[in-house]
C-alpha cells in the first residue's frame, strides 16, 4: 500500500510536468488550430537558461527570468515563422514548427556544450516524510507550482479582458475579429504562454538531475497526453497529464512483478502511447475533446 | 500536331504517362545519363547515389499517402524498420547470433519485406481511417515510439539497442551484387540495381496515381467529405493508401540497409520519420518526381554542406568546437523546411514549374 501510494505521488510529480507541457500545446491549438512541435525546444531552452541564470539570480529568480526569456523566444518564433502561415493547412504549419524545433535545439545544445550543467534547484533528491510515506521534495514542489500556475491560468482565461478575447478567438476567429479582438495578439500571447510553461516544465524535469540534450524527448509525451485529454480541452490537458504520469510510474513500479517478460524492459516509456491508442479506439476525440462537426 | 504539344486529341493521350514529347525526351535522357554515371563518378559518390535511390523509394511511398491521399503520417520509420528487419531475418545467417533463415535471394526477401510492412499498414489502418489531420499525425508518431521499443527489446531479431545486426545480402537469384567482379565494382553494381528498382517503383507509383485509385486519393486529399459524397469509399481507399505506402517503406528499408552495411535498431525513430516528411514537402507534395528530387536533395545535403566548407572558414570540422559542421547541417535542415514551406510550398517541383513557365511564355514572361 505504501509502495502504491509512493508510486502515485511520484506519478503526480511527473504528471504535473506533462500537464504543464500539454497546457502549452492546448493553448496554442485553441488559438491557432495548430499543434506546435516546437515545445520540446522551448522546454530545453528554458532549462538551459536556468542553468546560466541560477548563479546570479538564485533558483526562483532564474526560473522566472528563464520563463520570461523563453516566452520572448516563443514570441519571436511565432512572429517570424508562424504568422506568415496564417490560413495555410494546419499540417504545413505543424511541420514548420518541427523545423523550428530542430533549428532551436541545435542552438540550445551549443549553449549546453559538453559540460554537465545543473539547474541547482533547492531540492535535489532529498525526501520528506509525509504521513508515513517517503516523498521526494521535488515532486511536491512541481505539484505545488503546477497547481498555482493552473489556477492562475484558469483565472486569467475566466476573469481578464485578454482571457476573454482568447476564449472568443478560439471559439470563432472571424466573429472575434469582427468584435474588435486583435487575433494577432491572441496568437502572440498564446505562443508566449506556451513557451513560458514549457520553460517551467523543463526546469522541473532537470530538477535533481543534469540538463541533458536528450531531455526534449520528455516533451513528446505531452502529445499522447493532449490526445488523451482532447486537443482543445484545458482541463483535459491537466487531467490527462496527471493520469499519464501516474500510469507511467505504476508501470515502472510494477512491471518487474506483473508484466510478462516478452514486453521487454522499460515498458513505462511506451505506456502513454498505448493508453492513447486504447482511448482513441473508444473515443476518437479524447476524453474531454469537442467532437468535430462536419459541415458540407 | 507536332508543333502544338499542349493539344490533346484524346483523354488517353492527356492521361498518358509521358504525355508530351518534351517529357519523353527529358525522362529518357535523364535515365540514360543516370545509367552511364558509374563510368564518370568515383565509387564514393556512387554508393551515396545508390543510398539516395533507395531512400527515394521510401519517399515515394510517403508521397502516396501524404502527398496524394493527404493522410499525414509520421509513422513511416516504423514501416521502414519492419521491412528492414524482415529482409534481414529472411536473408540472415541461420547459425548467427541473431535470427536468420538463410534465404539470401533478393527476389524473395524484397517482396516479403514489402508485404510484411503492408500487412502492418493494414493492421494500423482501422485506427488511422477514423482520424484526420493532426490527430492522425500524433497517433502515427505513437506508432514510431512503440516501434522503437519493440525494435530495441526484441534482440533476437534486431540484435538489440546499440548492438544491431547485419542487414540482408544483395544477391539477385544467385548473382552477388555486393561483391566486386569483372562486371564492375560493388558500388557500381549496387548503384545500377538501385537505379533500376527506383525506376520500376516510380513508374508503378505514377501509374497508380493516374488510375482510379490515384484519383480517389486526390479526391480524399482535396475534400474528404466531398469525396465521400461522390461515392469514394473513404475507409477502403485510406486503407489502400496506408497499405501501399507501407509496402514502399518496407522495400525501401530492405534495400537501404544493405548499402549502409549495418542496422542499428535505434535509428527507426521520429527523426527518420521527419526526414521523410521533409523529403516529400521539400520535393513537392503530390508529385512522384518531387518525392524523388526531395529524397536526393535531403540525402545529399550533409555531403553538399561538407563540400561548401572551404567557403565558411569559421565553421569547425571537429564536433567539440562551436560552431561545427554537424550543427550547420542540422540547422540548415531545419531552416530549409521552414523556408520551403513559407516561400515555395510546392517545393523543388514548384521551382521547376516556375522555370518551365518562364521559358514557355518567353519572351513575354512577366
Amino acid at each position: 500500500m505504501v509502495d502504491l501510494l509512493e508510486a502515485v505521488i511520484r506519478g503526480l510529480g511527473r504528471g504535473s510536468i506533462y500537464a504543464l507541457l500539454a497546457l502549452g500545446f492546448v493553448i496554442i491549438f485553441k488559438a491557432t488550430r495548430v499543434i506546435s512541435f516546437a515545445q520540446p525546444a522551448f522546454m530545453l531552452a528554458g532549462a538551459v537558461l536556468v542553468t546560466f541564470l541560477v548563479g546570479p539570480l538564485g533558483f526562483w529568480g532564474a526560473l522566472i527570468a528563464a520563463t520570461l526569456l523563453t516566452a520572448l523566444l516563443a514570441l519571436g518564433v511565432e512572429r517570424s515563422a508562424v504568422r506568415p502561415m496564417v490560413g495555410r493547412p494546419a499540417f504545413v504549419v505543424a511541420i514548420i514548427t518541427l523545423g523550428v524545433d530542430i533549428a532551436v535545439r541545435v542552438v540550445v545544445n551549443a549553449f549546453l556544450g559538453i559540460n554537465v550543467r545543473q539547474v541547482d534547484d533547492p531540492w535535489g533528491l532529498k525526501t520528506v516524510e509525509l504521513a508515513g510515506l517517503r516523498v521526494e521534495q521535488r515532486h511536491i514542489a512541481v505539484l505545488l507550482t503546477t497547481t498555482v500556475l493552473v489556477a492562475g491560468l484558469f483565472a486569467y482565461f475566466r476573469f481578464t479582458r485578454m482571457g476573454l478575447a482568447m476564449r472568443a478567438a478560439s471559439y470563432d476567429q472571424e466573429a472575434a475579429l469582427a468584435q474588435g479582438v486583435s487575433v494577432g495578439s491572441v496568437f502572440a500571447v498564446s505562443w508566449a504562454m506556451a513557451g513560458g510553461l514549457a520553460a517551467v516544465a523543463g526546469t522541473f524535469v532537470a530538477a535533481g538531475e543534469n540538463v541533458d540534450g536528450l531531455m526534449w524527448r520528455i516533451a513528446l509525451v505531452a502529445l499522447p497526453v493532449i490526445i488523451l485529454g482532447g486537443l482543445d480541452s484545458l482541463p483535459g490537458a491537466v487531467v490527462g497529464g496527471l493520469l499519464v504520469g501516474v500510469l507511467q510510474e505504476l508501470a515502472a513500479n510494477y512491471q518487474a512483478e506483473y508484466a510478462p517478460v516478452w514486453l521487454g524492459e522499460n515498458v513505462s516509456i511506451i505506456t502513454p502511447y498505448v493508453v492513447m491508442l486504447l482511448v482513441l479506439l473508444v473515443k476518437p476525440y479524447g476524453l474531454f475533446g469537442t467532437r468535430e462537426v462536419e459541415r458540407v | 500536331m507536332k508543333n502544338r504539344p499542349l493539344l490533346y486529341t484524346s483523354y488517353a493521350g492527356e492521361m498518358g504517362l509521358l504525355n508530351t514529347r518534351a517529357k519523353q525526351l527529358s525522362v529518357g535522357l535523364m535515365i540514360l545519363v543516370a545509367l552511364v554515371l558509374p563510368f564518370v563518378l568515383d565509387d564514393q559518390w556512387l554508393s551515396l547515389l545508390a543510398i539516395c535511390a533507395a531512400t527515394a523509394i521510401g519517399a515515394i511511398g510517403l508521397g502516396l499517402v501524404t502527398g496524394y491521399a493527404g493522410q499525414v503520417s509520421l509513422g513511416h520509420a516504423f514501416f521502414i524498420g519492419i521491412g528492414t528487419f524482415t529482409a534481414a531475418v529472411l536473408s540472415g545467417d541461420p547459425n548467427g547470433r541473431t535470427l536468420g533463415f538463410g534465404i539470401t535471394n533478393m527476389l524473395i526477401w524484397l517482396p516479403a519485406a514489402g508485404l510484411v510492412a503492408l500487412v502492418a499498414g493494414i493492421i494500423v489502418a482501422p485506427l488511422a481511417t477514423r482520424l484526420r489531420g493532426l490527430y492522425l499525425a500524433i497517433v502515427t508518431l505513437g506508432l514510431v515510439v512503440i516501434g522503437e521499443h519493440i525494435f530495441a527489446e526484441w534482440s533476437d531479431v534486431t540484435g538489440g539497442l546499440g548492438v544491431g545486426r547485419p542487414p540482408a545480402t544483395l544477391d539477385v537469384a544467385g548473382y552477388h551484387v555486393g561483391v566486386t567482379d569483372s562486371v564492375g565494382t560493388k558500388d557500381q553494381k549496387a548503384y545500377w540495381l538501385m537505379l533500376i528498382l527506383l525506376v520500376v517503383f516510380a513508374l508503378a507509383a505514377r501509374n497508380l496515381a493516374r488510375s482510379k485509385v490515384g484519383r480517389a486519393f486526390t479526391a480524399i486529399r482535396d475534400r474528404d467529405i466531398a469525396a465521400g459524397v461522390i461515392g469514394v469509399n473513404l475507409p477502403r481507399y485510406k486503407t489502400i493508401a496506408f497499405a501501399i505506402s507501407s509496402f514502399y517503406a518496407g522495400c525501401a528499408g530492405a534495400l537501404l540497409y544493405p548499402l549502409i552495411g549495418f542496422i542499428e535498431p535505434g535509428s527507426f525513430n521520429l527523426g527518420m520519420s521527419v526526414l521523410y516528411v521533409a523529403m516529400v514537402l521539400i520535393g513537392g507534395a503530390g508529385t512522384i518526381s518531387g518525392a524523388i528530387a526531395g529524397a536526393f536533395f535531403i540525402t545529399l545535403l550533409p555531403t553538399l554542406t561538407r563540400q561548401l566548407m572551404p567557403l565558411l572558414p569559421f565553421i569547425s570540422e571537429s564536433s567539440d568546437r562551436i560552431p561545427n559542421l554537424l550543427q550547420l547541417q542540422t540547422i540548415l535542415y531545419g531552416v530549409l523546411i521552414i523556408g520551403f514551406l513559407i516561400f515555395e510550398p510546392r517545393g523543388l517541383f514548384g521551382i521547376w514549374i516556375r522555370i518551365r513557365s518562364y521559358w514557355k511564355s518567353w519572351p513575354f514572361s512577366y
